[in-house]
């Protein structure tokens, strides 16, 4: 109780997942939901980070496999995949990820810098780390996440 | 005083002054004097010529008077800032109101071009000061949409119906202190028809607390009447605010009007006179109001009510499916039911579309002042004409179309049109014409770009996309073939950046744009004649007749309006050519067949047999047949933008939701017929931004 | 007896044209050629109705109305303001600073005819 009334004032709140074995974090004001695997129609001539497009309540949006999209292995088929849905400026799009770990909330000096990382797209994306528990989450930029999916192929 | 005309006479004497004590005061600006009440008079001398000329119709006058004081209110308003540039501008347009009275008083028409400079220059003081502009007749950037009533409600006749209204009005404090008279407000509802009325003296305190100058008297009131809710709403419409009032439509069978009425307290003697036993027509100033009623509407509503429409669609198609998937398909009658419910759907979507449909005449003003700059930054001499400018498109297509009709029209300035001294040599005129036009036909919206300069340099473009890799070194093709290259992605022949249409931006961006909108644009070109570009847009934005067909086990849906026909050739009919083409024979001719499959990388599953082929006709008129696995039915879809939360992909224009709720992507048969050099590369999703394309707005 | 009118406008061509249109309705109509000549007017005239423009010099169309609202004489006449544009700001302004109704300008004749008639009770 105390530690959250403190939190308040000076902290941030991250959703936490993995994806590819890994865990990582977004930001709880970019996630808009979570949804269960639902069937995606593929779009043409897509890298396979791009699954395809699923219908939101009317909307496209379109899902990405965050696995794939840091250079892991493709995220295997699973009951247990979940969508993280998240909205960036005005953009919806929803991830792929295996398992939502939890909600975390941290104060902002909690949040270290990134320690090297050797892929070009992953160190765009990536805004920091933070210990937890089990080891470390990656905290992911969304915003640099669909830009660079953006610049891949260009 | 006496007549009009002598009134008129008036009108233009009080201008000369006014236009005197103008220049006067900007004079005086111009040398520092700055106080309020030099600022106040400038922007009054225009106020007071607007205010006349809008009594005497003088619409040219007006809609310039009318910018001109939006930045003198702007100025006397310290929003912005009366320096040395602005009071000069100011001055100018000073002079160009004088000719403008000038004209009007003869009664000559305005020179439109230096109108529409002025109005651009000052617009763009405006903009330079973050303030937005009311046009004002249109009202175009108001946050506002009138609705015609006629279209909803059938005009009175002479058997008008007779409905019945519970009014409570209950005038509250301030009602008085206004100068409004209770009484004289009940009297204006007796003009619409018979009035019971009943007091309510339920809050009328004792004596002691009595105050004068608050009502205390509340009024419930049964009147019969064939007038609209709305027009008595206006009877109130003063007192909005000053009182509660609440007006119920009784709901009971009609009533024939009660020919006496009964008020059950004492009523002024002058109000019983003339609240007099008549079902009388409305008062005089109603039916001049009733003669074309209009309603101002909120646009989110407007945008809710469409987007309530477009899932209702979707919705019948899901219903028609489940009929469909059911053995109820047996039964004819229901099969006629579900087809009622999709032409009432299909009309209530045409109505309320219509309801946003908008003029593209400021559309088309904007542009003009795209020429001039464009003009200007190339050293060309243009000018703009215009043709169409009432048609009117839905307004979500107008915003949307700024962008693409401004990079095309930069683009017949900066490259369609010559020189002058080009031009001359070539034994034209000097000053080159753009003409942009818009017209309806059949069920579509075409908008043209057309100039006459020097026409597309075909062997240069022929040679700049087998340059860059975009077409087959070999490949032969016809002019309209190669006209059409110039909307491939990556294909810029500018020699060098201009200022204007050479950022990088091409024409691909262009195209993406309009087929994003359910539309296809294509160009024509005649060498020393001139370009043009033509769009065709869809009249109805989000809904589209679509076949929906198979291709390697993924559900996709093609525009009906692309496909001619459906054949399912003989193993004879077609023809391999090299190593990798099949023609089709049909009647006699060959045609090129693309695999659908292959173009946009999906992996056939299963073999579904002998495949059926789309003959569709692309934008430069020649045919190909589409290779698809089966059609399946033809609906209509509503078409979901891939735009905002994805980007442009090659070959699909757009979305859909089918019946079951999975997402079909909408086939862009132009870009899958196109000729190209490979099938479409691997692609991550691109967003094209139109840099700096508006600047004017 | 007939209804007098109080028109008060800086403009001399919207003076000319009320002046026609009110005594073509039969009324009467006295103008004024702004806020301060407004104000002497209508202690002078006691009229049934004003109807006042609000850009004017010396004394603005608001400022005719603070008067007259303020006043000990005749303070609850109706009080008619001319408005460019229908808006519901400006609409909200004027009922607030204690006008009875609008007219947007360029006016039509049967409108305001028919408004003044409506405000005053007249049935000339």
């Amino acid at each position: 109780m105390q530690a959250e009334v403190q939190n308040a004032a000076s902290g941030v709140e991250f959703v936490s997942f993995f994806a590819g074995g890994q865990s990582f974090s977004i930001n709880i004001t970019d996630v808009r939901e979570i949804r269960r695997w639902s069937p995606v129609t593929p779009l043409p001539n897509a890298p396979r980070e791009v699954l395809g497009v699923m219908n939101l309540r009317g909307s496209v949006i379109p899902i990405y496999d965050l696995a794939a999209r840091f250079g892991l292995q493709p995220t295997p088929e699973s009951p247990r995949n979940v969508i993280v849905v998240a909205m960036h400026d005005e953009q919806t799009v929803g991830l792929l990820v295996e398992a939502v770990s939890e909600i975390l909330s941290v104060q902002r000096a909690q949040i270290q810098d990134t320690p090297d990382i050797r892929s070009d797209n992953a160190r765009k994306s990536i805004t920091g780390v933070i210990t937890i528990e089990q080891g470390m989450t990656r905290v992911i930029d969304l915003g640099a996440v669909i830009q660079t999916f953006a610049k891949t192929a260009a | 005083m006496g007549s009009l005309n002598t009134i008129r006479d008036t009108f233009f004497e009080e201008c000369e002054d006014l236009l005197a004590a103008l220049s006067e005061g900007l004079a005086a600006m111009l040398g520092g004097m700055l106080e309020s009440e030099t600022v106040n008079a400038v922007f009054r001398a225009v106020h007071s010529i607007k205010g006349g000329a809008g009594a005497f119709a003088l619409a040219d006058l007006v809609t310039f008077a009318h910018r001109f004081e939006t930045v003198l209110d702007a100025v006397r308003g310290g929003r912005l800032d009366a320096d040395a540039d602005l009071l000069h501008i100011l001055q100018r347009s000073a002079d160009h109101l004088t000719d403008l009275v000038e004209a009007a008083r003869n009664s000559e028409p305005a020179d439109p071009d230096a109108s529409a400079r002025f109005l651009a220059n000052l617009e763009a003081c405006l903009a330079d000061g973050g303030i937005a502009d009311t046009a004002p007749d249109q009202e175009f950037s108001f946050a506002a949409v009138t609705l015609d009533f006629a279209l909803l409600e059938p005009a009175d006749s002479d058997h008008p119906t007779q409905h019945q209204f519970d009014i409570r009005f209950a005038p509250r404090a301030g009602l008085f202190a206004n100068g409004h008279d209770p009484a004289l407000l009940i009297a204006t509802l007796a003009e619409f028809g018979s009035l019971q009325t009943t007091l309510d003296l339920s809050r009328l305190p004792d004596w002691g607390t009595f105050d004068l100058e608050t009502p205390f008297l509340d009024w419930n009131i049964r009147l019969t009447t064939s007038a609209s809710e709305t027009s008595l709403h206006e009877v109130f419409d003063f007192v909005d605010g000053l009182c509660e009032l609440e007006i119920r439509p009784v709901p009971e069978p009609v009533l024939e009007p009660q020919p006496d009425f009964e008020l059950e307290t004492n009523v002024p003697a002058s109000l019983k006179s003339q609240a007099a036993p008549k079902a009388d027509p409305l008062d005089p100033a109603a039916d001049a109001r009733a003669a074309n009623p209009t309603l101002r509407v909120a646009l989110e509503r407007v945008d809710r009510l469409i987007n309530a429409v477009g899932e209702l669609i979707i919705n019948q198609a899901m219903v028609a499916q489940r009929i469909q998937d059911t053995a109820l398909a047996a039964d004819a009658d229901i099969l006629a039911h579900v087809d009622d419910y999709r032409l009432l759907a299909r009309d209530l979507q045409e109505a309320v579309m219509a309801i946003r449909a908008q003029p593209v005449k400021p559309l088309f003003q904007r542009m003009s002042r795209i020429v001039r700059e464009a003009a200007d930054a190339t050293g060309k001499q243009v000018q703009f004409v215009t043709v169409g400018e009432a048609t009117e498109v839905d307004k979500t297509l107008i915003e949307r179309l700024a962008d693409p009709l401004t990079h095309m029209i930069r683009n017949s300035v900066d490259h369609g049109l010559e020189t002058p001294e080009v031009r001359l040599a070539a034994g034209k005129e000097a000053c080159g014409t753009v003409r942009l036009s818009a017209a309806h036909r059949s069920g579509s919206v075409i908008l043209s770009i057309r100039d006459d300069g020097a026409g597309l340099n075909r062997p240069r473009i022929l040679e700049t996309a087998r340059r860059k890799g975009l077409i087959a070194a070999d490949l032969d093709l016809a002019d309209a073939e190669i006209d059409a290259l110039l909307f491939l992605p990556g294909f810029s022949t500018a020699a060098s950046v201009s200022n204007l249409s050479g950022r990088g931006v091409g024409l691909d961006v262009v195209r993406n744009a309009v087929t994003s909108l359910g539309g296809r644009v294509s160009i024509t070109s005649i060498p020393g004649k001139g370009t043009e570009f033509t769009l065709t847009l869809p009249l109805t934005l989000a809904v589209m007749d679509g076949m929906v067909i198979s291709v390697a086990g993924q559900t996709l849906v093609i525009p009906t309006i692309s496909v001619l026909e459906t054949i399912r050739p003989a193993p004879s009919d077609l023809h391999r050519v090299g190593t990798d083409e099949v023609l089709l024979r049909i009647r006699g001719q060959f045609i090129p067949t693309i695999d659908v499959a292959r173009c946009l990388g999906f992996t056939a599953t299963e073999d579904s047999g002998q495949p059926l082929l789309l003959i569709v006709e692309t934008e430069n008129q020649t045919q190909c047949a589409l290779m698809v696995n089966a059609v399946h039915d033809q609906r209509q879809v509503v078409i979901k933008g891939l735009e905002t939360n994805y980007g442009a992909v090659n070959g699909v224009s757009a979305a859909t939701v089918l019946g079951d709720g999975r997402i079909a992507l909408i086939l862009d048969p132009d870009a899958i017929a196109a000729p190209r050099a490979a099938p479409f590369a691997v692609n991550a999703p691109h967003f094209p931004k139109f840099e700096g394309a508006s600047h004017a707005g | 007896m007939s209804i007098k009118v109080l028109a008060i406008d800086d403009s001399r061509t919207i003076r000319g044209l009320m002046k026609k249109v009110m005594e073509d309705a039969g009324f009467i109509c006295a103008c004024a050629v702004d806020g301060e000549d407004g104000m002497a007017r209508f202690a002078e005239e006691a009229p049934d109705v004003v109807i006042t423009d609000i850009n004017m010099p010396k004394l603005d169309g608001y400022g005719v109305i603070r008067s007259i609202r303020g006043g000990t004489v005749n303070r609850t006449v109706p009080i008619l303001v001319l408005t460019t544009e229908s808006a519901d700001h400006l609409k909200a302004r004027a009922r607030d600073a204690g006008a009875t109704g609008w007219i947007v300008k360029p006016f039509e004749d049967e409108v305001i005819v028919s408004i003044v008639r409506r405000i005053t009770g007249a049935r000339v």
